[in-house]
């Protein structure tokens, strides 16, 4: 780096600034070390003692080096070393007085210095190995924190004076009044998207009003449960996760134990119930704001007019199939709310685990509802619910 | 040797809304020496230890650290000065995604074009250098305790060989055993390496342990700038709650029959 431009702000005396590499010089029997041996002077330096070569007794003459550094002091110590075990007699002379003291502190450090050994290195066997165990550990981890959370609710449930109302409240606003227009926004434009899409196939055959079952059994059943699952576990799992890690990284939840409040039931417990409720009832916001995009597009784009709309609408989706939706928006508020706060306990260490924690529980909650999205289907089509009106 | 300025301070003031931190500060610091800044919580000693170290600026006055006004400096001259000053933060600041080996190394490897191997033996030797063992080296910053945080913030403060170490309270929270061996740290590295050495403390036997002098912070300007035991003999009403208390008192009275 050049930090020559540095000197004339800082008057004499400052030979640190001068940007003199370091520099070896061999005549004869003696090797003439000069300039800066410092962190910066020394790179070059570095891979010409690594081809040093040089007859078999020397002396380094440290008369003309102008500033050094424990750095540059440590590679001489080593070069030094290194010439000796391969049977050189080595003599060091003409150091400065402050130089050689740097020199001695490090040959002091040497036996600590050169027993560092790297790291081991993970073969490939072996990270297969630790993953798969962590895997099924994690899992195992999961269902009993499921089963914690389960028996912390059956109890609430039985005398609810345990339940923490204030922090109830408090979620039930944040997670879901708070969460309104934007799945108002996204359920509508998703209305709007099926009309079109099925409207300009329909239309192909005159057969418009069909319209009104695409666009109602297929939000009605699949994608307004599954649009509210995905926003809230991004807003609201999310937050969970960082709100718990953060809690664990500055040691609160211990906090909360040795104060006798437990932590499943103060942050956990809220959190769970408040979704349990709340995905219900998003869901059906979102059903009716999504079916209010179809119409409109219907209206506008394919002449089925709003009264023809709503005529056709019972005959075309049955109870069922809301029922079916609404009924899996409770099962898809557990899974976020039980991955999002058990990610948060998982945290542990700092900032870095916070951040990784969170980006976990949002991947893990989003995989499981589509997953338990498509047992749902499974099921219900063995059940044979729904599919026929 | 002649006594070289590393930090000049002249006529400083700072101010955080009404709130004035700092009026008409003067202060000068020598190469070589360990100073601490002492003064009550919330006096502005963070503040000032921050305003010369780029952190933060002040709204008036001069700082000149090495000779360079550090409120008008380029991106190079930034950079530089930087590099000569290692700062131990009060919670260590470590990077917790990084080990402690790792930690010391970040500094190296951004500002050096050393090889792997070199790097890998300045941090051990720093790592030596602070007393941690070699096993915490490839340790995380949650598996380390307090004093080892600590030791491992000083050892990556010193990884670029700064010539000024600040240090923000490297004994609080720490037991005795362990502030002693820090304070002992502490006069070995100016011994060794002769840096300058600047400590936020409010321990007093560091104050009376380490210290060359101390700069006293009162009535938002350094009060006093003198010896710790020179310090103890003035009169003014804080400094006699501070030396005179009970506290105080004992552990004056060790260090005097020590050095008698």
């Amino acid at each position: 780096m050049n930090l020559s431009t540095l000197k004339p702000h800082c008057g004499g005396g400052m030979g640190a600034l001068s940007k003199t590499e370091a520099s070896l010089e061999l005549t004869g029997d003696t090797v003439r070390c000069g300039g800066n041996w410092t962190l910066d002077g020394i790179s070059k330096l570095e891979r010409q003692l690594d081809k040093f070569s040089c007859s078999k007794a020397i002396s380094f003459d440290g008369s003309a080096i102008e500033t050094m550094d424990s750095a540059g002091a440590w590679l001489l110590f080593r070069t030094q070393q290194a010439l000796e075990k391969a049977g050189h007699s080595v003599i060091l002379q003409g150091f400065r007085a402050d130089h050689s003291d740097l020199l001695h502190i490090v040959t002091n450090y040497a036996a600590d210095i050169q027993s560092t050994m790297p790291p081991p290195c993970d073969n490939l066997l072996e990270k297969i190995g630790r993953n798969t165990y962590q895997f099924f550990n994690q899992i195992i981890d999961f269902l009993a924190f499921v089963g914690e959370s389960f028996v912390v609710l059956l109890r609430a449930l039985l005398s609810p004076s345990r339940i923490r109302w204030q922090a109830l409240f408090a979620n039930l606003y944040s997670a879901g009044f708070s969460a309104l227009p934007i799945i108002g926004l996204l359920a509508f434009l998703t209305g709007v998207v099926l009309a079109y899409q099925g409207g300009s196939q329909l239309s192909q055959y005159g057969a418009n009003i069909f319209i009104v079952d695409l666009v109602g059994i297929t939000l009605l059943r699949e994608l307004a449960p599954l649009l509210t699952a995905i926003i809230v576990a991004g807003r609201s799992g999310s937050a969970y996760t960082a709100q718990i890690g953060t809690m664990r990284v500055t040691d609160e939840i211990d906090a909360l134990r040795t104060l006798g409040i437990a932590p499943m039931e103060l942050l956990v417990l809220p959190k769970l119930l408040a979704l349990i409720i709340l995905m219900p009832l998003l869901s059906a916001f979102a059903d009716i704001v999504g079916i209010l995009g179809g119409m409109l597009i219907a209206n506008l784009a394919f002449d089925v007019s709003v009264t023809d709309f709503l005529d056709r609408f019972p005959q075309a989706v049955s109870l069922t199939n809301y029922l079916v939706g609404i009924g899996k928006a409770p099962v898809f508020a557990a899974i976020i709310a039980l991955v999002g706060c058990y990610q948060g306990f998982q945290v542990s260490g700092g900032a870095d685990s916070v951040g990784k924690q969170v980006t976990v529980s949002v991947v893990q909650a989003i995989f499981l509802v589509i997953v338990v999205d498509a047992l749902f289907s499974i099921l219900f089509n063995w059940l044979g619910i729904g599919l026929i009106k | 040797m002649p006594i070289e300025t590393v930090i000049e301070i002249s006529n400083l003031r700072t101010q955080f809304g009404a709130m004035v931190i700092h009026e008409g500060l003067n202060l000068k610091i020598q190469r070589g020496e360990i100073i601490a800044l002492i003064g009550d919580s919330g006096a502005g000693k963070s503040t000032l230890m921050r305003e010369i170290i780029l952190l933060e600026k002040p709204d008036a006055g001069l700082i000149k650290v090495f000779g360079l006004d550090v409120l008008n400096l380029n991106e190079k001259q930034c950079l530089w000065l930087r590099r000569r000053c290692g700062v131990m933060f009060q919670q260590g600041a470590l990077f917790s995604s990084l080990t402690v080996a790792e930690n010391v190394a970040v500094p190296l490897c951004e500002h050096t074009q050393l090889s792997k191997r070199l790097i890998d033996e300045i941090v051990a030797f720093k790592i030596a250098l602070v007393g941690l063992p070699a096993s915490a080296r490839d340790k995380y910053p949650a598996q380390l305790s307090g004093g080892m945080i600590k030791r491992a913030a000083v050892a990556r403060a010193l990884a670029l060989d700064p010539e000024i170490v600040f240090l923000d309270e490297p004994t609080a929270g720490l037991d005795p055993i362990a502030a002693l061996a820090l304070d002992e740290l502490i006069v070995r590295l100016k011994e060794s390496l002769g840096l300058t050495i600047v400590i936020i403390t409010h321990d007093l036997d560091s104050l009376w342990a380490v210290t060359d002098r101390v700069a006293v912070l009162a009535d938002k300007r350094i009060f006093a700038v003198t010896s710790i035991r020179e310090l103890t003999q003035l009169d003014h009403p804080w400094l006699r709650n501070y030396f005179h208390g009970p506290r105080g008192r004992a552990v004056a009275n060790k260090y005097k029959k020590i050095n008698d």
